[in-house]
C-alpha cells in the first residue's frame, strides 16, 4: 500500500505518541494489521504523487540503512505505545519501491515487524514490488524471508502507455515477473493495473487484461488515471500536451476490465479489486475499508487505533531524526467523532461488495437508499435483506451514492 | 478661508443654477472637478479624480449614479456671485435623476466629447432641458485628446441647437483649459433665478437621501420666500408637519447656515426617518402662513424593468428583504413584492429602471450587505386582457396563462439611434429583426446620423444594446423613453428539466422569437448543468407544446478508483468538500442545478450588465 503526499491538517501529535485510553480499549476487538512504508524508488513517474524519493532528492540526507534504523525504532515505540501489542494478522511492506531493497532487505524490515508484534497464525504477509527489480532468487529470498504475498505494478502490458506512464519495465516483465512468483510459491499475487493513460486503446486494455489472465494470478487491482496536483503528468495536461482522461471513457474501460475480469473468475470484492476466491481477496487492504486497527510505520504512513487516526512525518531525514531522539514521527492526528466513524463506515464498506449494513444510515439516508436502489444505484435484493450493496452502474457512481446515503 | 458663497440669502441677482448635462462619459464629472478647484472649495491636496462621485460603487464603475449639487463662488468683473452646480449621471437608466436637477436650475452645460461628438444621451438630455425652458451652454470636451475633431463636432452641436459653431465653447476637463471661460460664460449667459423674496416660503424638494447618521436629508430649492432652521415646515402633498434640525449649503461637503433665500439651493434636516415622509418633487412651505399653492411637481419614477431577487440561501430570505428596505431609502425608483418561486424558494419581485439599475442594486445588495443572490431573466410590464374580458398586470412571467387571453399590451419606446453614415444598412436591419418601426433619420454631419424608432422595450433590454455595438462595431450609441403601449402577439416560453417547469427560466417572448429562445436557453442550460446520476431531458414549451430539446447525458463515473491505501481522512476531507459543492446547487425537482448555471443562464448579454457604458 501507498502513502499519498498531501497530509491532512488535523491536531499535533503527542511527542511520546501515547494513545488516549479509549482508543486502546478497542484493541483486539478487530483484525491488526502493520503497515511499513519504503519511501525510494528509482526513478519518479510522471504520474505519481506517493511520498516516495529518488536517490537524487535525498542525497545524502536519508538512506536505506537510516530509514531502516528508524523503522525498526518506531516499531518498538509501537510496541511500547500499544502496551501488550496484538501480534499482527497482516503486514503490508508497500511504497515507494520495497523491492529496491532486495530480499535480504525485506527479509530485514519482516524480521523487525516479527520482533515488535510477532505474526498471528496464517498472518498474511504482502510486500509490493516494481517488476523491473523482481528476479526468481528475489521472490525465493522474499517467500523465505516469510512474505505470503507479492504484488507487483504492471499498469499495462502496451508499450506506448508503460511510456506514457514513465514506466521503466518492458511490456512482458510483469507477467513473467508474475510466473517467477507463482514457480516460487507464492500462491497469492496481484497485478496492479491503470486504465485510462492517454494514449491508451481499448485494444491495448484488452491486451493488458489478456495479459493478467495469462500470468495466472489470483488478484487484480485496476485504477483509472488520476492526474494528480503537482506532478509532471499534471504540467503535460495544463499544458496541453495531453488529453485529460474522459469519464465516459474510463467508465466505459471499467465495464471492461470487469467483464473480462469476471468472465475468467475474478470477482470484484472492493471498486478496484477483483479476486479468484474469498482467500484471495487481500486482507490488510481490507483492515483499512473495514475499520480494522494498524500500525502504519515509515515517512509519512498513517494508523488507525481505536478511532484515533494520525500519521507520521513526511521526509525520511526528519522521519529518522524524530526517532533518533526518541520521539514519536507523527506529524498530526485526529480523533474521530462517532458521526466521523459513521461516515466514513459509508464511504468505505460501500465499496465493498458485501456492502454496508443500513442500520448505519439515519433515516433519511434510508430513504435515499431506498430510492438509490428504485434508481438502479444499489441492488433491491440486498437492500431488503438490510444490506446497500453498488450494483454494477453503482460501483461507477458510488461517490454520488455516497453523498446522498450522508444527506 | 471663507467666501462670499458661504453667507446665504444672496440676492437673486448674483445667483446662478446650472447643471452639466452629458452622453455618460463624455466628462461631466471631471468638469465638476476643476470647477471645484477654480473655485478654492476642494484645496488642492483634498482633490481626487471625479469627486462627486462619492459612492463606492460609482467610484468603482467609474460612472454617475446619483446626481450631486454644490454651492460654489465665483467672480466676473471683480462681481461676486453664487453658483449652484449640479453634476448629473449619464446613464440613460438615471434619466430621471437629470430631469429632477432641470427643475432646480435656469441653465445647464451640455457637455460633448469632442472626440465623440453628439450621443445618443446628448440628444435626449438636450431635449429634457428645452423641455423645461434652460437655456444651454453647449461645451466640446476633452479638446486635448488627439484624436479631437473640435471643428466637426462644433459644427454637429451647433446645427443641433441652432447657434453659430463659434458659440461652442471648447474646454478640456482633464487640464482645466477654457474652465474659467465656461464659469464666466455661465454668470453671463444663464438668467438669475426668479421668485418672491416677500411670499410666503416655497421650496422643491429634488432630492432625498438617508444618512445612518444625520437620517433623511432633504436637498431643496428655495423658489420664493426663505427657510430658516427656525422655522416649522410643512410638505404640502401631505401636510404633515416637521421640525427643522438644520438647513445648510453644500460646498461640497455640507454646512449649515442661517436658511436659504429665493433661488437657493442646499439642504434642511428633520427629525424624520423615512425618505418617503420627504418625497421628492413635494413642495416643502412653513408651518405658520404657509404657501397656498405648491409648485408643480414630479412624476415618480416608473419601474420599466422587473427581475425576482432570490436569495441563494433560503435563510437569508429576512436579510434581504431588511436589505431591500435600506436601499429603497436612497433609491425611490426601487420597488419590490414578496414572491415565490417553485424553482428558487422565497424572493422579491422588484421593479428597475433598467438593466443598469437591476446590476447595480443587485451588486450593493451582494457587496454591501454580504448575501448571495440569484436574479431571474428581466422582464418588462405587460397588460393582458383575459377572454372573459378580465385585465391583469403581469410583472412575473409565472403569472402569466397561456390560452385564455384574448390581448396583450407591452410597453413601447422611442429609442435614438446615433451612429456613422455606414452602420445604417446594419442597424436597420437589426432593428427590424427586433420589430423596430422606423420612425425618422437625420444627418447629424456629413457622416454621422441619428435613426429614430419606435420599439418594444422587451426587445430593448434582451440584447438589443450588444448587437447594435456589434454590428458598428462600437460606435453606435443608444437611447429610450417609453412612448405608450401596443398590442402584440406574445407568448410564454417555459423551460422544463425533467418535465418539469422551472418557473425562474419562463419568458414572455413574441411568439416569431418563441422557438430561437426556447433553443437558446436548451442549449445553454445543457452547457451549465452539470451531468447527473440520470438523464436530464430539458425542454422548452409553449403550454404543452414542446418547441426545443436538449438531452443532459447521465454522467457514467463518479467514483474515485484509486488505491488511498491508510490515508482515510483524505478520502474523508474529499467527501466533506464535494459536499459544501452540493450545498451550493439549487435542488430542481430531482436535479442539482449549479448557481453559475442560473446566473448564466438568466444573463441576457444585454446593455446593462456587460457593457455599463452606453
Ligand atoms: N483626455 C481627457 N479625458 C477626459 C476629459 N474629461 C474627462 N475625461 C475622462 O473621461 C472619462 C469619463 O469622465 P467622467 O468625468 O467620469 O465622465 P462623466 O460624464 O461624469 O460620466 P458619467 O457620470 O458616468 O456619465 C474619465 O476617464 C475621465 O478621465 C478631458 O478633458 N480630456
Ligand atoms: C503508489 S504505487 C506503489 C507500488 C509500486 N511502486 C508501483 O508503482 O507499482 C501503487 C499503485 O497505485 C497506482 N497508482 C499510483 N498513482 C496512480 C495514479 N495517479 N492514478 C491511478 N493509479 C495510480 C498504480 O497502479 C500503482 O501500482
Ligand atoms: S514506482 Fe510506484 S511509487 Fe514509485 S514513483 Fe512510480 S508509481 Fe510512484
Ligand atoms: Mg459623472
Amino acid at each position: 500500500m501507498d502513502v499519498p503526499s498531501a497530509l491532512p491538517v488535523a491536531d499535533p501529535a503527542p511527542a511520546d505518541g501515547s494513545l488516549p485510553a479509549s482508543a486502546l480499549d478497542e484493541l483486539g476487538s478487530r483484525p491488526f494489521g502493520v503497515y511499513v512504508h519504503v519511501p525510494f524508488c528509482a526513478v519518479r513517474c510522471g504520474y505519481c504523487d506517493f511520498n516516495t524519493y529518488t536517490p537524487g532528492e535525498l542525497g545524502s540526507s536519508a538512506s536505506p540503512a537510516s530509514w531502516l534504523e528508524g523503522l525498526r525504532r518506531e516499531l518498538d515505540l509501537a510496541a511500547h505505545v500499544l502496551g501488550s501489542p496484538p501480534a499482527a494478522d497482516t503486514v503490508f511492506v508497500g511504497g515507494g519501491t520495497p523491492s529496491l531493497l532486495g530480499a535480504e532487505g525485506l527479509g530485514s524490515v519482516l524480521a523487525a515487524v516479527r520482533q515488535s508484534f510477532g505474526l498471528a497464525p496464517g498472518a498474511e504477509v504482502t510486500t509490493e514490488s516494481n517488476p523491473e527489480s523482481t528476479s526468481e532468487q528475489f521472490f525465493a529470498g522474499i517467500l523465505d524471508a516469510g512474505y505470503t504475498r507479492v504484488s507487483l505494478g504492471m499498469q499495462s502490458a502496451a508499450q506506448h502507455v508503460l511510456a506514457v506512464l514513465d514506466r521503466k519495465h518492458t511490456a512482458g516483465r510483469p507477467v513473467a515477473a508474475a510466473h517467477e512468483a507463482r514457480n516460487a510459491g507464492f500462491e497469492h499475487v496481484n497485478l496492479d493495473l491503470i486504465y485510462g493513460t492517454p494514449g491508451e486503446r481499448p485494444e491495448d486494455l484488452r491486451a493488458s487484461l489478456a495479459a493478467v489472465l495469462e500470468a495466472g494470478v489470483d488478484h487484480v487491482s485496476a485504477y483509472a488515471l488520476i492526474v494528480e496536483d503537482g506532478t509532471a503528468l499534471a504540467r503535460k495536461v495544463d499544458r496541453g500536451e495531453l488529453p485529460a482522461p474522459d469519464d465516459d471513457q474510463l467508465a466505459a474501460y471499467y465495464e471492461m476490465v470487469d467483464g473480462t475480469l469476471s468472465g475468467a473468475g475474478l470477482h470484484w470484492y472492493e471498486v478496484s479489486n477483483w479476486a479468484s476466491s474469498e482467500a484471495a481477496r487481500c486482507r490488510h487492504n481490507l483492515g483499512y475499508w473495514q475499520g480494522g486497527d494498524w500500525w502504519g510505520a515509515g515517512p509519512g504512513a498513517h494508523s488507525h487505533v481505536g478511532g484515533v487516526r494520525w500519521w507520521n512525518v513526511k521526509h525520511p531525514a526528519r522521519y529518522s531524526a524524530a526517532l533518533a531522539r526518541g520521539d514519536s514521527p507523527a506529524a498530526g492526528r485526529e480523533t474521530l467523532s462517532a458521526e466521523d466513524r459513521r461516515v466514513e463506515r459509508v464511504l468505505l464498506e460501500l465499496r465493498l461488495a458485501e456492502g454496508m449494513s443500513v442500520r448505519v444510515l439515519d433515516e433519511a439516508g434510508r430513504e435515499q437508499a431506498r430510492r438509490c436502489a428504485e434508481e438502479g444505484l444499489l441492488a433491491p435484493e440486498a437492500l431488503v435483506g438490510g444490506r446497500c450493496v453498488l450494483t454494477d452502474r453503482g460501483r461507477l457512481l458510488a461517490d454520488g451514492v455516497v453523498r446522498r446515503l450522508l444527506p | 478661508m471663507s467666501t462670499f458663497a458661504d453667507t446665504t440669502f444672496t440676492t437673486p441677482e448674483l445667483i446662478r443654477n446650472f447643471c452639466i448635462i452629458a452622453h455618460i462619459d463624455h466628462g461631466k464629472s471631471t468638469l465638476a472637478d476643476r470647477m471645484l478647484q477654480l473655485t478654492g472649495v476642494v484645496e488642492e491636496r483634498a482633490m481626487r479624480a471625479q469627486y462627486l462621485d462619492r459612492m463606492d460603487i460609482e467610484r468603482e464603475r467609474g460612472i454617475t449614479i446619483k446626481a450631486q449639487n454644490v454651492r460654489l463662488p465665483w467672480q466676473l468683473e471683480g462681481q461676486d456671485h453664487v453658483l449652484h452646480m449640479i453634476d448629473t449621471p449619464g446613464h440613460v437608466d438615471f434619466t430621471y435623476e437629470v430631469s429632477r436637477a432641470l427643475e432646480a436650475c435656469e441653465g445647464a452645460i451640455l457637455l460633448v466629447d469632442a472626440a465623440q461628438g453628439i450621443e445618443a444621451q446628448t440628444l435626449a438630455n438636450l431635449y429634457l432641458a428645452l423641455e423645461n425652458d434652460l437655456t444651454i451652454i453647449p461645451v466640446l470636451n476633452k479638446i486635448d485628446l488627439p484624436a479631437a475633431d473640435p471643428e466637426k463636432y462644433s459644427a454637429e452641436l451647433a446645427k443641433i441647437i441652432g447657434c453659430e459653431p463659434t458659440d461652442v465653447l471648447r474646454v478640456s476637463a482633464k487640464t482645466g483649459l477654457g474652465v474659467r471661460e465656461l464659469l464666466d460664460e455661465v454668470v453671463r449667459k444663464v438668467p438669475p433665478p426668479v421668485g418672491e423674496a416677500e411670499a410666503p416660503p416655497r421650496a422643491m424638494i429634488f432630492d432625498s437621501v438617508y444618512d445612518t447618521y444625520r437620517g433623511v436629508v432633504t436637498y431643496i430649492r428655495v423658489v420664493d420666500g426663505k427657510i430658516t432652521p427656525r422655522q416649522r415646515i410643512k410638505m404640502m402633498s401631505t401636510g404633515a408637519t416637521h421640525e427643522l434640525l438644520e438647513v445648510g449649503i453644500i460646498s461640497p461637503e455640507p454646512k449649515p447656515s442661517a436658511g436659504l433665500g429665493v433661488g437657493e439651493v442646499g439642504y434642511l434636516i428633520t427629525g424624520v426617518k423615512d425618505v418617503r415622509q420627504s418625497k421628492v418633487g413635494d413642495t416643502v412651505t412653513s408651518e405658520r402662513k404657509g404657501a397656498a399653492e405648491p409648485l408643480a411637481g414630479y412624476r415618480d419614477p416608473k419601474p420599466m424593468v422587473y427581475s425576482g431577487l432570490y436569495p441563494m440561501d433560503g435563510s437569508d430570505y429576512p436579510d434581504l428583504r431588511e436589505a431591500l428596505e435600506k436601499l429603497q431609502l436612497n433609491d425611490a425608483a426601487l420597488t419590490f413584492e414578496p414572491e415565490t418561486s417553485a424553482a428558487l424558494g422565497f424572493g422579491f419581485r422588484c421593479g428597475f429602471l433598467g438593466l443598469l439599475h437591476l446590476e447595480i442594486t443587485r451588486d450593493r445588495l451582494e457587496r454591501e450587505f454580504g448575501l448571495d443572490l440569484i436574479s431571474t431573466a428581466p422582464n418588462v410590464v405587460y397588460r393582458v386582457i383575459m377572454d372573459d374580458g378580465k385585465e391583469h398586470v403581469v410583472t412575473n412571467p409565472s403569472d402569466w396563462a397561456n390560452g385564455k387571453i384574448a390581448e396583450v399590451y407591452e410597453p413601447i419606446t422611442k429609442c435614438t439611434v446615433i451612429a456613422p453614415s455606414d452602420f445604417i444598412g446594419a442597424i436597420m436591419e437589426l432593428c427590424q429583426s427586433k420589430r423596430g418601426q422606423l420612425a425618422g433619420m437625420d444627418y447629424l454631419s456629413e457622416d454621422r446620423v441619428e435613426l429614430r424608432y419606435t420599439m418594444p422595450l422587451a426587445e430593448i433590454i434582451f440584447d438589443f444594446f450588444d448587437s447594435l455595438k456589434s454590428r458598428t462595431r462600437g460606435y453606435a450609441s443608444l437611447d429610450y423613453e417609453e412612448a405608450g403601449e401596443q398590442s402584440a402577439d406574445l407568448v410564454k416560453v417555459d423551460i422544463l428539466l425533467q418535465g418539469e417547469a422551472v418557473d425562474a427560466f419562463s419568458a414572455i417572448v413574441h411568439r416569431d422569437a418563441a422557438y430561437g429562445y426556447g433553443t437558446k436557453m436548451a442549449t445553454k442550460l445543457r452547457e451549465l448543468i452539470p451531468r447527473q446520476q440520470y438523464e436530464v431531458p430539458i425542454q422548452a414549451a409553449i403550454g404543452s407544446r414542446i418547441i426545443a430539446r436538449e438531452t443532459i447525458r447521465a454522467i457514467r463515473k463518479d467514483v474515485l478508483a484509486k488505491c488511498y491505501g491508510g490515508d482515510i481522512t483524505r478520502k474523508r476531507k474529499l467527501l466533506e468538500k464535494q459536499k459544501e459543492g452540493k450545498k451550493r446547487m439549487k435542488m430542481v425537482g430531482r436535479v442539482e442545478v449549479p448557481q453559475e448555471a442560473f446566473v448564466a443562464a438568466l444573463s441576457t448579454e444585454d446593455s446593462g450588465s456587460k457593457d455599463k457604458k452606453k
